[in-house]
Parts: C-alpha cells; sequence; structure tokens
C-alpha cells in the first residue's frame, strides 16, 4: 500500500496560459524544491485553434510552445524528482505525449514515464442530440456544419488515475484549470471524491495557482498606488499545501513580483462569478469564507474553502468558424487629429455601406479616444493623436478582405495626413458552452514509456 | 478622493459576463465600497457598455465585492469585435469613481496621489 504524504506538498505554477513565459517556470524547476509543477495552457478557444491546425498536420494539434518547455524543464524535474503536469495536449494529447518522449530522448535522458488523460473530446458524443446553447439557448444543431470541437472540462480522477500508474508527466486535453492542481492533493493526500469540503480546498488552491504570475504581482502594478518591486524578473507561485487543506501562497527568493493579501484576493476573486458556488466537474466550491492573512514577506495564507456535491453535468466548449473580420487602422496626429479621424471613419462607414458587403458587426472608433470605453466615460478629453479604427465580421475571407481595403484606401481617398495603416483579415473561430451529463463521458489513461 | 485612493480592482471574463472585483486596501474601508457601489450604482457607470443585469456578492472578510455583468462583452469574448475584447480595461475606469465627502474613509487608510 502507498504511504500517503504526511509534510506539506509543494506545487508551483509553470504557466498561466498558453504563451506564458518560460524562464520562470526553468526556475522553478531548477530549485524550487517542487513536488510537481503544473503548466495551465488553454483558453477558451485554443483547442478549437489546435484542431484546425491538426485537420492540417494529423501530428499536430498540442500546444506550440510544448517543444520549447520540455527542452526547457524536463532535465531539472526529472533531477529533482518534481512530476510534471499540463493541459498542453490541446486537441490531441496523443502526439503531444509522442512529442514529450521525442524530447527527453533528444536530451539523452535515462527513463520517463508519459501518462496521457483522454476522453475530454465529445465531438462525436454530441451529434444527432438535443441540446442548448447555454449562452443563448439556441440549439446547437443551428450551428450546422460550422462546428469544429466539443470538449468536456473532465475532473481530477483521470489524472489521479494517472498519477497513480507511476506518470513523470500527465499530459491532457480539456481539463477544468483547478483540477490540474486538485488531482495530485488527491494523490497524495488520499483525500475521497466526494469529500466536498477538502475538494472545495484544494479547488481554491488551483485556482489560486492556475493564472501563474497573476498573484505573484502579476496584472497588478499602478504606480504609485500598487507598486511590485522588480516586476521584470517575475517569479510564478509555489503552493505549500498541508493535509487538511490549508495552503500557504508564495515564490522563490530572489525573484520580483510580491506575494500579499492584496495579490491573492484579487486572484482569488478573478473570473468567480458568484464566490459562494464555484462550479467545478469535481465539487461545487465555496470560497465566500475564505480568510486571507500576511505569515512573512512573500507568505500569505489561505483556509476556510469549503464544497458541496458536484454537479450532475458536465460543461462542454464548443468551438465552430464564425466568419471572418476585416480590419484597418490608420493614424492622425497634430491640431485636428480627431476630427480627421472622426471624418476618416465617416467616410468609411459610409463606402462600406454602400459597398454591398454583408456585414454582420462592425466597430468604426478612435484608438485614444472612445475604442475602449465607448463614448460615455471618454467624454471631454482631446489627445494629440488618434488612430481611426474599423473592424466588420462577415461571412466570407473576401468580403473581409474588401473591408480592410477600404480602410488602406484612407491614403490617397481620406482625409489628409493619415499615416501608419495597417489592416489584417483573419477567421473567427468563436466559442459556446453546453451541458452534458456525465455519464457520457469515457475517459482513459495511455502510458508511454522511454 | 477617488475610489482608486482607497481600493483596486480587477477584471476577469466568462463569455460575454464580465466580473469585476473591488478590494479595499484596508478592510475598514470595506463599509465605504459596500456604501458607494451598489449594484445599480456600477451599472449606472458602465452606461451604454453593460446592457444585461449587474450581480453583487458581498465579502467583508475581505474587505471585497465580486460584480457580474451581464452582457457586457460585446456578445461573447470570441465573437466581439472589441479592441479589448476581454473587457480587462473596465475595472480600471471605475478608479475613478469619486467617494462624496460623507463616506470618507479613515484617517491613514488610503493612499495619496504620488
Amino acid at each position: 500500500m502507498r504511504t500517503l504524504s504526511t509534510r506539506p506538498l509543494r506545487l508551483g505554477a509553470g504557466a498561466g496560459y498558453s504563451g506564458d513565459r518560460i524562464a520562470p517556470a526553468v526556475d522553478l524547476a531548477e530549485r524550487g524544491g517542487l513536488d510537481y509543477l503544473v503548466f495551465e495552457c488553454l483558453a477558451e478557444r485554443t483547442i478549437a485553434l489546435a484542431q484546425l491546425e491538426r485537420s492540417r498536420d494529423p501530428e499536430s494539434g498540442f500546444d506550440p510552445l510544448l517543444r520549447e518547455r520540455m527542452q526547457a524543464v524536463l532535465a531539472p524535474c526529472v533531477r529533482n524528482g518534481t512530476r510534471i503536469i499540463t493541459n498542453m495536449g490541446a486537441a490531441h494529447p496523443m502526439a503531444a505525449g509522442r512529442e514529450i518522449i521525442r524530447v527527453a530522448r533528444e536530451l539523452g535522458l535515462q527513463r520517463l514515464k508519459v501518462c496521457v488523460v483522454h476522453g475530454d473530446d465529445v465531438l462525436a458524443q454530441l451529434s444527432g442530440r438535443d441540446l442548448r446553447i447555454l449562452e443563448t439557448g439556441e440549439p446547437l444543431a443551428a450551428l450546422g456544419d460550422s462546428l469544429l470541437s466539443a470538449n468536456a472540462y473532465l475532473g481530477a480522477a483521470p489524472l489521479v488515475q494517472a498519477l497513480a500508474q507511476g506518470a513523470d508527466v500527465v499530459v491532457t486535453g480539456r481539463v477544468a484549470d483547478p483540477a490540474l492542481y486538485l488531482a495530485p492533493l488527491v494523490h497524495e493526500f488520499g483525500w475521497d471524491m466526494d469529500d466536498w469540503e477538502k475538494l472545495g480546498q484544494g479547488t481554491l488552491v488551483g485556482h489560486l495557482l492556475e493564472c501563474a504570475g497573476q498573484i505573484t504581482g502579476g496584472y497588478f502594478a499602478d504606480p504609485g498606488f500598487r507598486d511590485v518591486p522588480d516586476l521584470a524578473a517575475l517569479g510564478f507561485p509555489i503552493a505549500e499545501v498541508h493535509r487538511d487543506g490549508r495552503a500557504t501562497i508564495t515564490k522563490l527568493p530572489d525573484t520580483g513580483g510580491c506575494v500579499t493579501v492584496d495579490t491573492c484576493i484579487a486572484q482569488l476573486l478573478y473570473e468567480v462569478e458568484d464566490p459562494g458556488r464555484y462550479l467545478q466537474p469535481d465539487v461545487v466550491a465555496d470560497f465566500s469564507g475564505v480568510r486571507v492573512a500576511q505569515a512573512g514577506t512573500d507568505r500569505v495564507e489561505l483556509e476556510g474553502a469549503r464544497g458541496y456535491a458536484r454537479p450532475d453535468c458536465l460543461k462542454v466548449t464548443v468551438g465552430y468558424r464564425g466568419g471572418f473580420v476585416g480590419e484597418g487602422q490608420v493614424s492622425y496626429a497634430g491640431p485636428g487629429a480627431q476630427a480627421r479621424g472622426q471624418l476618416a471613419l465617416d467616410v468609411l462607414r459610409q463606402r462600406l455601406d454602400d459597398a454591398g458587403i454583408r456585414i454582420l458587426d462592425s466597430r468604426y472608433e478612435l484608438i485614444g479616444v472612445d475604442a475602449i470605453h465607448g463614448p460615455g466615460l471618454s467624454a471631454g478629453y482631446q489627445p494629440y493623436e488618434v488612430r481611426a479604427r474599423v473592424a466588420c465580421r462577415v461571412p466570407t475571407r473576401h468580403e473581409a478582405q474588401r473591408v480592410a481595403n477600404e480602410v488602406e484606401a484612407m491614403y490617397l481617398n481620406g482625409p489628409a495626413s493619415g499615416g501608419g495603416i495597417a489592416k489584417t483579415v483573419r477567421e473567427v473561430i468563436a466559442g459556446v458552452s453546453v451541458l452534458i451529463p456525465r455519464e457520457w463521458v469515457r475517459t482513459g489513461v495511455t502510458t508511454m514509456e522511454l | 478622493m477617488l475610489l482608486r485612493h482607497i481600493a483596486h480592482t480587477r477584471t476577469g471574463d466568462k463569455g460575454n459576463t464580465s466580473v469585476i472585483s473591488v478590494i479595499a486596501y484596508d478592510r475598514r474601508n470595506y463599509p465605504v465600497i459596500e456604501r458607494l457601489l451598489s449594484a445599480e450604482r456600477v451599472r449606472a457607470f458602465y452606461a451604454g457598455i453593460v446592457h444585461g443585469a449587474v450581480q453583487r456578492y458581498e465579502l467583508p472578510q475581505l474587505g471585497a465585492l465580486n460584480f457580474v455583468l451581464h452582457d457586457a462583452l460585446g456578445g461573447g469574448v470570441t465573437r466581439s469585435l472589441a479592441l479589448d475584447a476581454h473587457g480587462k480595461c473596465l475595472s480600471s475606469a471605475l478608479l475613478a469613481m469619486p467617494i462624496p465627502d460623507e463616506f470618507v474613509p479613515l484617517p491613514g487608510t488610503h493612499k495619496t496621489s504620488p
């Protein structure tokens, strides 16, 4: 029988999004004294984009930085006995597993066990079902053949299974972000999957770490009000978690940033709608009674999270093709800049309205004036320079190209002295959600060994 | 005095919903933000941006309020044409809200302008 851990477990955050910085993860791998290093790399749309990639190349579809990250952290993690958990498998966890084995071989590692968790891809299970889109109430079937991907948010259970099989690296596709951190706590402390209070506490730890640097002083600085020391050298967070669920958030000495009650509360509430009911696949977590206390420099203690029985359904993110966007921008500066920018917008609106383009949605705005918060909050300011921006969503790439070209034509056909024109055309990969019974999802673990 | 002198804010997003937390630097100022920022006041502040309901969740032990703003992100982050599709900048706008004299925080609990 496996002995359960009695000392605090050390979990580190190696990434908070797909493109996150790699150097702080390497620092944690080398001198963090970590039991686990976790990389959370999937935003809402990432899998749909990865699915498109996979349709072009059958052995792709995983995180574009997987190779670079593994090259940087595999050797120190193996040397220090730190296990890696990541959702960098995106739309193709099996291919990600094979890539990790290839990198390990190239690095000259002697042995490595990679466990791939699959089962989140439920696109096939959705066909022919009567499901409603959560955001709009419309039938899912209305999206027709624009559907690209459907991935259920898995809970911690299949990851715990992978850890029990001795994985050095666990790689998954879509998993609820906090579950990436909950899994090692359940595995090491032997928590029951119906111990809702413990699962609530573990979910809190996961939620605090899942955005990496956002709890150590990233996305926090406001000079003169919230000064963050050495933001350029921002370190990523570590959680020391006790068997009873209490946790301390900290970071490595000699890294930049800070861990304070304020940085922790900001992350605690981040993207949580009702703090008393944070819906997860494994538990309904309750953060409403959490207490936060500074326990030293860059050390904050949290306790008091609770939990209730898990929901019956799992959330599924559905990715679909949502048309194209054509966009263009042009700058005006000096006296009358705003008036010339406004004239450019007026001219463009008239030309595009008369062009026979099927415009589904559009924005005409002046960056530097009203692009971010609209006319209400921005009233009464006069800028030195403005950048006129037009963006239209249209059904086809060709129409998007025409929108962008009309903005470019501001050089010879618009107000005086416009400059620095940029134009872009991109496909919209949109996302919506549906709920499905958890019985529809069959998860599995595949082991690959070097 | 502005909200900025006694609190900080952060925005998150879920689909077409924006979530804005307001956190008092000093928990003793929680009653000030609780009184200043009703759900109705926040909805009025974001007039023209927020088209749905606004809910407020209270966390006195953290000195914080959490606001959920429905129909606030131009139809949803993944399709929105907005430059700031996630609405990340929404929370900093709120910091410009003036604190009326009768709500004045306790001495020594607010930050002064640099």
